[in-house]
């Protein structure tokens, strides 16, 4: 049984998707004056500056934590810098219940759900208040309260996931969605697939939005894909799609806005495709220079999402020069404060290293915690960080 | 009670699950209208309706995928891949995401509620794709249960444990058993523990351990066995990760001998670890080497199916060895 109710030719005619040419939404020009034409979305002016101050916060901890990194005292760092619109102009168009499943660089949606700069501090510097537990690199964030999955390394595996996340909300009734966020190379990965085809054919309210910012570490979209970008993609699995510029905050808004009433109020999932542009490199890790050169970097600086609505904010006289320091100053001395508590804090208990891999500590692992810490009281010398927590919990079999 | 086959009970589970709780959803290739291509879901999808039970595109690591965010959720998924030998486009999803979703965050997050479910092994002349026995890859991944039933009441009762087990579990159904016998299964809802394994029957010159579809090799060869005058202490592992060393190791105190066997092939199998762990433990109690008796090292053969594996006249072999060492 076929479903496609085809027209029918008598010869072989061959067709190359080339008539979908899927456009680019835009609202807002780099002075921060509108498009001819163009109408600002509806965004008030609390939410207007609460949508800025994470802009401003996610690119000043940023530039702070890869000079921290750079100094030697972290470990790793991955920047979102050049993306922030992209994803806190989407975010800030969702309900704060919400659930976001995110790929890796995009702390702006937490800075904007109110993610404070101690709860950032404590996860990269694995200390013993980090949720994690100090059991993942730095920047692999996550919260309950604010709806953000924990980060996981391995690409694309949370786009499914969103998809399942989401078809639990539907079933669930109370008019939440799924947006999950990824990369335009992680949409090469046979679990972007998987989950846009099961996303349509099971109507799941549920956002796709991927971040075509150019590069896959060193890899270039032309190396990518063949095709126009990821969106048409779409097309293949029967699924709504907007292009959009993803330094444009108020296209963002808008077009999430819009596509979290089709996933909520109709169950039909969508397809963002966010331009963008990585400024800075792929992780502390990597060296641009290798890839790309100054001069093409140079002309997507020119187009700085967060300039772009600081001079639409001063257009609409919601913010000022004094505005602006007040800010850069107070997030700075905040982040370095910040930075140097969380820095001296201790790592987090040893018994961290065998809870929650299960419910409770199966026997077999118990019995090799057992034998760790004997080892380490032997050693104390050698295990500065947790010879006192080997002590402290010496009762054989105590921990379940 | 009522007579069962392990179909019937498998299916007498999923509907005893979803009856109680309505966060319980099955799916998977051809779960819903059809009932599965073993009809192990048949008429929940009639029960139920179609979104708590239905078929999805055919992506094992979409599936798995899908299941993650609704156990994340708070879901209860219970997924169906068609064939274990399918599940490893899902290893990803399995090893990466579900053994590790508790964990990485900290408790923040957990697909606890996620029970994969899955027919392996062989003898139903499938050749290297409807046969293989993948226990092994999953019982090294910390974070997973892996549990297999050997008959119908077992499949009842560890498969609602699962599925209300606080941790992501794969269930490998015994296929070759599915309609091969029936047995008594009570109607209601009954658990039977998960990381326990069961002494079917004690014994005092040696330990015969398997899970699954071996036990009825294993009763067949220790019939033979103990026509022999060998005193046979048979026993079921039902779980294999989290094992249940204690059990085995006790028997082995008192048996001085453990013969282990597994469908899967020798060389990196389930029985090497069981092995590795006893002589540890029972070194000084040991009368003969622990024999392990289980598939060869090829990928799983079709003609050849029957000398490739571990039938009762190999695991029998494998006792008189051990107590003519």
């Amino acid at each position: 049984m076929t479903t496609t109710k085809s027209r029918v030719v008598y010869s072989p005619a061959f067709t190359d998707g080339a008539e979908f040419r899927i456009p680019t939404f835009k609202l807002l020009k780099q002075d921060g004056s509108l498009y001819k034409g163009a109408k600002a979305p509806d965004l008030d002016k609390d939410k207007a500056l609460r949508i800025y101050r994470a802009m401003v916060t996610t690119r000043i901890l940023d530039e702070r934590m890869l000079a921290a990194q750079r100094q030697g005292r972290l470990s790793f760092y991955m920047q979102c810098t050049g993306e922030e619109a992209a994803v806190i102009g989407s975010t800030a168009a969702l309900d704060d219940a919400d659930m976001i499943m995110a790929q890796y660089r995009e702390q702006g949606a937490l800075a904007y759900r109110g993610f404070s700069i101690d709860e950032f501090m404590n996860q990269l510097f694995g200390n013993e208040l980090d949720y994690g537990k100090g059991r993942q690199m730095p920047v692999h964030y996550g919260s309950s309260k604010l709806n953000y999955m924990t980060i996981s390394s391995p690409l694309a595996t949370q786009i499914p996931q969103a998809t399942g996340y989401a078809y639990g909300q539907k079933m669930a009734g109370e008019g939440h969605c799924t947006i999950t966020y990824f990369g335009e190379g992680a949409a090469s990965e046979g679990d972007f697939h998987a989950a846009l085809n099961m996303a349509a054919v099971h109507r799941v309210p549920v956002i796709f939005l991927c971040r075509n910012n150019g590069y896959a570490i060193s890899t270039p979209a032309a190396e990518q894909f063949a095709a126009d970008g990821v969106a048409p993609r779409a097309y293949g699995y029967k699924m709504d799609v907007i292009r959009v510029d993803g330094n444009d905050i108020l296209a963002m808004y808008q077009a999430t806005q819009e596509a979290r009433k089709l996933a909520v109020e109709y169950n039909r999932p969508v397809l963002i495709e966010a331009m963008s542009y990585r400024l800075a490199a792929h992780s502390s890790s990597d060296d641009p220079s290798g890839y790309r050169s100054k001069d093409e970097e140079a002309v997507w600086r020119e187009k700085d999402p967060i300039l772009r609505m600081r001079l639409w904010l001063e257009r609409k006289k919601w913010w000022g020069e004094d505005d602006e320091k007040q800010l850069q100053e107070n997030m700075r001395r905040e982040v370095l404060e910040t930075m140097k508590r969380a820095q001296k804090r201790p790592p987090p208990a040893l018994d961290t290293l065998v809870s929650d891999v299960y419910d409770q500590v199966p026997p077999v692992l118990a019995e090799q915690f057992d034998k760790l810490k004997a080892h380490i009281r032997r050693h104390p010398d050698e295990y500065p960080k947790s010879a006192e927590h080997a002590k402290g919990t010496s009762q054989e079999g105590g921990l379940r | 009670m009522t007579q069962m086959n392990m179909l019937q009970a498998i299916n007498n589970a999923l509907d005893t699950a979803m009856a109680a709780n309505e966060r319980v959803l099955c799916f998977g290739e051809d779960v819903g209208v059809f009932g599965g291509v073993f009809r192990a879901t048949s008429n929940l999808q009639q029960k139920y309706g179609k979104a708590r039970c239905f078929n999805t595109p055919l992506v094992e690591q979409g599936i798995i995928g899908f299941a993650n965010g609704l156990a994340a959720q708070g879901s209860v998924p219970v997924a169906e891949i068609q064939f274990a030998d399918y599940i490893f486009p899902a290893f990803d999803q399995i090893v990466n995401e579900s053994a590790k979703f508790r964990y990485r965050s900290g408790n923040l997050f957990n697909v606890g509620g996620l029970t994969i479910r899955a027919p392996y092994g062989g003898g139903i002349a499938g050749g290297l794709y409807h046969s293989q026995s993948p226990e092994a890859y999953f019982a090294h991944t910390p974070g997973l249960k892996v549990v297999v039933p050997r008959n119908p009441h077992q499949a009842k009762g560890l498969l609602l444990a699962a599925i209300h087990d606080q941790n992501p579990t794969l269930f490998f159904e015994p296929k070759r058993l599915y309609r091969a016998s029936v047995g008594e299964v009570p109607e209601e809802d009954y658990r039977l523990p998960l990381g326990e394994a069961e002494v079917l029957k004690e014994g005092t010159d040696v330990t015969v351990l398997g899970w699954g579809a071996q036990m009825d090799v294993v009763e067949q060869a220790v019939e033979a066995a103990e026509k022999d005058g060998i005193s046979c202490e048979v026993i079921d592992l039902r779980t294999i990760l989290p094992w249940d060393v204690e059990t085995v190791a006790n028997s082995v105190f008192k048996t001085g001998r453990l013969v282990v066997t597994h469908e899967a092939p020798l060389t990196g199998g389930f029985a090497g670890e069981i092995a590795a762990t006893i002589q540890e433990r029972c070194f000084l109690y040991l009368e003969s080497p622990i024999a392990r008796v289980t598939g060869m090292d090829t990928p799983f053969p079709l003609v050849l199916e029957k000398e490739h594996l571990p039938n009762h006249l190999k695991v029998h072999e494998a006792i008189r060895s051990s107590m003519e060492f």
